[in-house]
This record gives structure tokens, sequence and C-alpha cells, in this order.
């Protein structure tokens, strides 16, 4: 009984011994499997995603009612765009400080979702103020109105930042 | 040869292959672009999701040529696959642009497509099937991504061991502005691959003297003047090696194997005292580091050389305590990794914040000793372990807030309903009264409308008679019937004649202006009734979005429900999974770490030993040669003594011979010889 009981304490020890000292070995094979997993996991999720985007939008912003604001840049070299602030009939409905990274994107032909809302049928007033900094490092400001008239499908307003003050600072495009 | 081949693919540079940016362009669809907002943001997830859905919607539509996506669409499409490819979903990405190759496209799409699938492959450590996707280009290849294509074309072919074609290629890029720097370097590893050493040696040393002070541009130069420096070690020209070791950057990524390598050169050339020059350096670096490590027993060999062995062996000995306290660091880092620590440190969100996050990993309480895994964090198989972990980690907290988010939706669905559900019945009752009621009304105007049309055929005046017009033909009707039984005069009854033709003569002669001004009110009429109309389809669409917006939403929302558990349970052991090989990898790597510092440790523990003896040894006989120096200064001094008193005692005895007997005076002689003697 002692000597079983010392046995199975040896073994104990030497397999904590190994656990520590020798790790496992990690195959090619096992890497390969469990990425193949990870981005079988990615397509279920990315699915979900965009199901639940669908339904997000029919539940919380029903096509009659919705309207969507995007931001680009028309002007793409030296301009910095600081902040924005968007008012749609006179109440402020963003105030949006850019990272660089999103100006990085803007920059490179992205397009910014910046609200998702709701409003009733009719003409509403679209207000876009700007801060930013030209090229030559200059503060920069800018505001804009736009009347938008909001019909049974989805409204989407594109606001265009340019970056020269000598032409339009900011256009609307109605899509 | 098959090592060799290996040593040579590690030398491989893939350059633009480790610095990709995102290709997809600017677009003026609103939706493709909001997804290359999110790609430029690194968020990939958000902008595979996005683009998704708005290709599915565009191949859904029954005339998609009116899309705004529609002239971007081969552009779209490249860029989902590429999105899905720095979100590390090879396998869709791959589909996705091999779908594009096969079909019926533009030979310049195309091929943008093959080179983005061989790009795949290449980065998937799939040389062979690279190779024969690479190969499939031909045709018109678009301008921007020439060089691009040619730089993975050579590279690819370096890798499946064809350096003679990838030759062909790097020294047509030489000029390149993208890949120039790379394609110098990849040249030179190429003709080594080929046997042409010569040839490569002088690519290299060319690669090694590019002009520029960027970075790249730089580590580019270093890479070329060490890879140089270690053959020309290898081969056994350590002058010209040292050369080029010296030419590499101190403070560079390269500069620790350059001075240890430098070191090596001298030691091979027996100039012990100059190899201390780049070895002293090194061994004031982080000890980590292999190359310190590895001179901290280079410096004491090289003093050991110069025969300063007590010097060597204390060397020798501070060595020692630090592999001991390295080992105590390494088993302290694997029992923190072990422990969950490593994991738990990775998965901080304020880390991944930090350029350096790997380094600053070290500084957390019980993390482990990130400098050791540096080497393993750089490799290919741990940064996409290791970027997996990090993919469902961020999985399982959007799962987290979309199960926050579904709870939230059944309850709003839940009150719409619980407020729509007894409200709408009694609006439904009055929607019914009023629908009944107008189109009674719709009914009445289309007759009018008919009866109208009708007239213009077959004119009716008495259909537009007013009312007052009626009821006085009425009255005149009566009339006509109360004189038929009276005894009345004529003049009576040819009023009442009169008064009937009056009515008629009004009624006939008025007949199409009436016709005309009904029209008109007809046409107003329209007006009122298109109004109503907008209103009942208004009232319609309200209804219907009261409707919709509590009903049909259980059902989806349950699945959902579901779906996202059932991924949550997926993910959770998934990350168990990857977060396990991590460790082991991790723990792998250290243990290996540990396995080399023993080794230095038996090698440091004999040198001292050797070291000792040596300079003990040295000691003794340093010692031993001081006694016998000095007792060759006593034994020549007590002669020198000798000779002096001998000399003094002739003297004396010659005096003494001189002034008294010659019996006394050999006595007094002899005395002190014999003391000499003695």
């Amino acid at each position: 009984m002692k000597q079983n009981l010392f046995i199975s304490a040896l073994i104990i020890c030497l397999s904590t011994f190994a656990g520590k000292s020798i790790a496992q070995e990690v195959s090619k094979a096992q890497i390969k499997g469990l990425d193949e997993q990870v981005q079988e996991i990615k397509k279920d999720v990315l699915g979900i995603s965009a199901e639940l985007a669908l339904l997000e939008e029919k539940l919380l912003y029903p096509s009659n009612t919705q309207v969507s604001i995007f931001v680009s840049f028309a002007d793409k070299d030296g301009f910095r765009l600081d902040a924005m602030d968007i008012k749609l009939d006179g109440k402020e409905v963003v105030h949006h400080l850019y990272t660089a990274k999103e100006l990085d994107a803007l920059r490179n032909g992205g397009v910014q979702k910046i609200y998702t809302g709701n409003i009733r049928t009719g003409e509403h007033q679209l207000e876009v103020i700007f801060l930013g900094k030209s090229a030559l490092g200059g503060s920069y400001k800018e505001k804009a109105t736009h009347t938008i008239t909001k019909g049974v499908k989805p409204k989407l307003v594109e606001v265009k930042v340019a970056g020269s003050a000598l032409g339009d600072a900011i256009e609307f495009k109605e899509w | 040869m098959k090592p060799v081949r290996l040593l040579l693919f590690s030398c491989i540079s893939l350059g633009i292959l480790c610095f990709q940016t995102v290709d997809a362009k600017p677009s003026t669809d609103l939706f493709f672009g909001e997804a290359i907002f999110y790609a430029h943001k690194g968020e990939y997830f958000d902008a595979i999701s996005r683009l998704d859905a708005e290709l599915g919607q565009y191949h859904g539509l029954d005339e998609p040529g009116l899309d705004s996506l529609h002239q971007f669409i081969d552009s779209a499409q490249f860029s989902v696959g590429d999105f899905e490819l720095y979100y590390r979903m090879h396998q869709r990405a791959g589909r996705a642009i091999k779908s594009v190759i096969e079909g019926n496209v533009d030979p310049v799409v195309r091929n943008e497509a093959i080179y983005r699938l061989a790009k795949i492959l290449l980065q998937k450590n799939q040389p062979v099937n690279a190779l024969h996707a690479i190969e499939r280009i031909e045709g018109a290849i678009p301008d921007e991504i020439r060089d691009d294509i040619e730089y993975v074309k050579a590279v690819i072919f370096m890798v499946n061991g064809r350096p003679t074609d990838a030759i062909e290629i790097l020294s047509g890029l030489q000029g390149s502005n993208t890949h120039g720097g790379f394609a110098a370097y990849n040249l030179g590893i190429a003709l080594l691959q080929l046997g042409e050493d010569a040839n490569g040696i002088l690519q290299l040393d060319k690669a090694g003297t590019t002009s520029g002070s960027d970075e790249g541009t730089r580590s580019i130069r270093d890479k070329a003047n060490l890879a140089l420096g270690y053959k020309l070690l290898e081969t056994g020209e350590p002058e010209l090696a040292k050369k080029y070791l010296d030419r590499v950057q101190l403070n560079g990524a390269f500069s620790n194997r350059a001075l240890l390598g430098s070191g090596w050169a001298d030691i091979a050339l027996k100039r012990y005292d100059r190899a201390l020059v780049p070895w002293t350096i090194l061994a004031k670096r982080n000890v980590t580091d292999r190359a310190v490590q590895e001179v901290l027993l280079g410096v004491p060999f090289a003093y050991g050389k110069l025969g300063l062995h007590g010097k060597s062996a204390v060397l020798y000995g501070r060595a020692l305590e630090s592999f001991n306290t390295e080992l105590s660091k390494l088993d302290a880092s694997i029992k923190s990794i072990q422990d969950g620590k490593f994991l738990e440190a990775l998965a901080r969100e304020e880390l991944k914040q930090d350029k350096n996050w790997v380094i600053k990993l070290r500084d957390l309480p019980e993390a482990p000793e990130t400098h050791y895994l540096m080497h393993l964090m750089a490799s290919h198989d741990f940064q996409e372990s290791l970027q997996n972990y990090f993919d469902l980690e961020e999985m399982r907290k959007r799962l987290l807030k979309w199960e926050v988010d579904i709870a939230s939706y059944q309850e709003l669905v839940n009150i719409r309903r619980e407020y729509y559900k007894p409200l709408l019945p009694v609006i439904e009752k009055k929607f019914q009264l009023l629908d009944s009621r107008m189109r009674l009304r719709i009914e009445q105007r289309d007759s009018l409308e008919n009866k109208l049309q009708s007239m213009l055929i077959a004119p009716r005046p008495e259909f537009l008679a007013t009312v007052a017009e009626r009821v006085d033909g009425y009255r005149v009707e009566r009339l006509e019937r109360k004189v038929k039984h009276l005894p009345l005069t004529n003049q009576s009854r040819q009023q009442v004649e009169r008064l009937r033709g009056v009515l008629k003569w009004n009624i006939l002669t008025e007949f199409h202006d009436r016709l005309t001004q009904a029209f008109k009110r007809l046409r107003e009429l329209d007006g009122v009734v298109a109004d109503l109309k907008e209103t009942y389809r208004s009232f319609v669409r309200t209804r219907q979005a009261a409707t919709q917006s509590y009903e049909g939403y259980d059902a989806p929302l349950n699945t959902l429900k579901f779906k996202v558990q059932d991924s949550m349970e997926r993910i959770k052991s998934a990350m168990l999974r990857q977060g396990h090989m991590l460790e082991t990898m991790a723990v792998n790597e250290l243990d290996k770490r540990r396995k080399r510092i023993e080794g230095d440790q038996i090698k440091a523990r004999f040198a001292l030993a050797e070291s000792y003896d040596r300079a003990q040894k040295a000691q003794e006989d340093a010692k031993f040669k001081k006694a016998a120096e000095e007792r060759a200064n006593q034994a020549r001094v007590l002669a020198e003594e000798m000779e002096k008193k001998s000399a003094e005692a002739a003297k004396v005895e010659a005096e003494t011979k001189a002034k008294s007997e010659p019996n006394k005076e050999s006595n007094a002689v002899e005395q002190p010889r014999e003391e000499i003697k003695k």
C-alpha cells in the first residue's frame, strides 16, 4: 500500500516536472486546424452582424422616417478636419471630434456615416458647421445650411467637405 | 541542399508583403465608401459586414446597372476579398478572388485578381500554389501594380527554388521606387541561392550601400551588410566580413548581431584585444538578447586569450551571476504564463493602443519577460494565433453587446405591441367606415364622369339643369296637370306653356357652358380626391408601420439570440484552445531559451574553473619565480659578503702578520673563515 502511494506520488511529481520543463509541441497542423475554425466562427459572426443590422434598421429606423448623413472629403490635401457639428431643425444631433485614423480614412476616399435618425416626411433644415486647419496652418471654420425634403424612402445626405475657402467649403448631395 | 535553401528562404525579404496598405480605391457609392472608411481605420469586421450587405443588396436588384455601386462593382468585389484577407479570413478571401478570376472579366481585372490570390497563397505558405497562380497572368497588367506583380513573382520564384527566373525579374526592378531596396537585397540572395557567390556578394555590397536616410532603406542596408558579413565569416574571410559588419548601424534592429559577428571576425584573426571593442559595447546591452548572452562568454574568452586569466575568471563569474538571474526570470515567466497572466495581459485594451505594447507588457505585475518572446512574437505562426485570439476576444465582446441589444429589442417590441394592440382595432373600425364612405364617393365621382363623357356624344341638357330649374320644372308640371281639368282661359294656358318654354330654353341654350363648367368642377373634384387618396395611403402606411413596428420580429430575434449564444459557446471554446496554444508556444520559446542559458551556464562554469586554474597556476609560477629570484639574490648577496669578508680577512691577516707573531696571526685568520664556512 505504502509502495503504491509512493509510486503514485512519484508519477505526479514527474508529470508536474515534465509539464513545467518540457512543454508540449504545437504542430503546424494544429495551428492550421484552429485557424480554420476561427475563420468559420468569423463567417458566422459576420452573418449574425448582417442580420442584426438589417433588423435594427427596420426596427429603429424604418425607411419612411429614416435619415442618414454621410461625410466625405472633396479636397484631400493639406486640410485637417478637427470637429463637425450637425443640427437638424435647429437641434444639435452630432458633435464629432476627428481622430488621426478617421482623417486618414476620409483622405483615402472613405465615407463616414455620421448620423442616422428619424424625421417626419416633409421639409427639414440641415445645418453643418466644421472646424479645421488649412494647409497653411490657419484655423478654419465653415457653416452651411441645406433644406432636405423627406419622402417615403430613406433620405441619404452626403456632406462633402473641402479644405479650400475659395470654392464651396461644404457641398450637399442627396442620394 | 535543403538546409541551405531554408536558410536562404529565411533571408528573403518579403518587403511589401509585410507592409501592406488597404488597396481599395475611393468610390462615390456611399455604402462602399463607408466600408472603405472602416477598412482604413483598421476595423475590418465592420468593413466586411457593410460591404457584404451592400453587395448582397446589389446582387438582389432587378436592374443592378442603375445602382450607384455598379461602376465600382469589380473594385468592391476585390475590396471585400482584401478586407477578408486583412481580417485573416483567407479561405473566404481566396474564394472571393477566385470567383472574379473565373468570371467573364477584363484581362486587367483578372490579372489583378490573380496577383492578389498569389499574394494570399504566398502568405499562407503555399509557394507551389502561388507559383501556379502567378503563372496564369497574361495580357494587360494594371500600371499601378506592375512593379508589385513583378516583385511578388520574383519572391515566389525564389521560394520555389527558381533563382534564375527571380534574378531576371529582380534585375529589372533595380530602379523601382517602391521595391528598389528590397529587389537589390533579394537579387543578392538569389545570386547566392544560384551559387554565384562572387556576384551575390557584389550585389549585397551594392544593397548595403544604397543611398537614402529613411527607415526602410537603412533597414535594408543593415540587413544586406549583416547577411554579407555572416556569409563571409562562414566562408573564412573574417577581415572582409568585419568590414561589412562594421557598416551596420549601432542602434538598429540588426546591431547586436553585427557587433557579435564583428567580434568573432577579430577572434578569427587572433586580434583578441580588438574583439573586445564591439563585444564590450554589446555586453552592456539588454541581457535577454541572445547575442548579448553569447558575448558574456565571449568577453572573458578574449581576456583569457590575452593571458588575463584573473580578469577572465571574474567576468565568467559575472556571466554566471547574470545567467542565474535570467534563469530565475525565465522560471518566473514560465510560471506566470502557466498561471494565465500572459493571456490576461494580452487582452488588456490599453496596451493595444501603444505601438510598443509587447515591451510594455513586461511592466505589468506578474506578466512574463516579453524580451525573451520578441523573436517568437515576430514569427508568422505566433502572430496569426495572437491575432486570432484578439479577433475572438473582439467578437466575444460584440456578442455580449448583441445579447444585451437583442434583449432590449425584444422589450421594445413588447412595449410597442402593448401600446398599439388595443388601439389598432378601434382605429381599424373607424378606418373601415371611412374607407366605405370614401369608396362610395369615388364611385359617385366615376359615375358623374361617365355621364359627362356620354353627354359629349349624346347631349342630355336636362341632366345639367340646376336644382331651381328642376323645382320650377316640377311646379310647371303640377300646373300643367291642374290646367287640364280647370276651365281656364287660353291666356292662362299659354302662360303655363311659356313657363315650360322658358325653362327648356334656358336648359338648352346654356347646355354647352354648363357642360364645360361640369368638367371643370370634375377636375376640381379630382384634386380633392387625390388629396383624399394620399391621406388614405398615408394612413395605410402609418397603420402598417404601427403594425410592423412590433410584428414579425419575435422569430428573427429569437433565432438571432440562439445564434449569438451558440457563437458565444464556440468562441469561448476556441479562445481556450487558442489561448492554450499561445501559452504553449510562449512556454516552449522560454524553455528553449532556458536550455540555451543552461548550456551557457555550464560553459561558463567550466571556463571559470579553467580560468581560475590558469590564474592560480600563473600566480604560483610567479610566486616560485619570485622566490627563486629572491633565493638567487640572497645567495648572490651572501657570496658578495663572503668575498668582502674574505678580502677584509686577508687584509687583516696581512696587517697582523706584519705586526704580530706568525702563529697567533694564522689562528686569528682561521677563526673568521670557520665562521663564514659555518
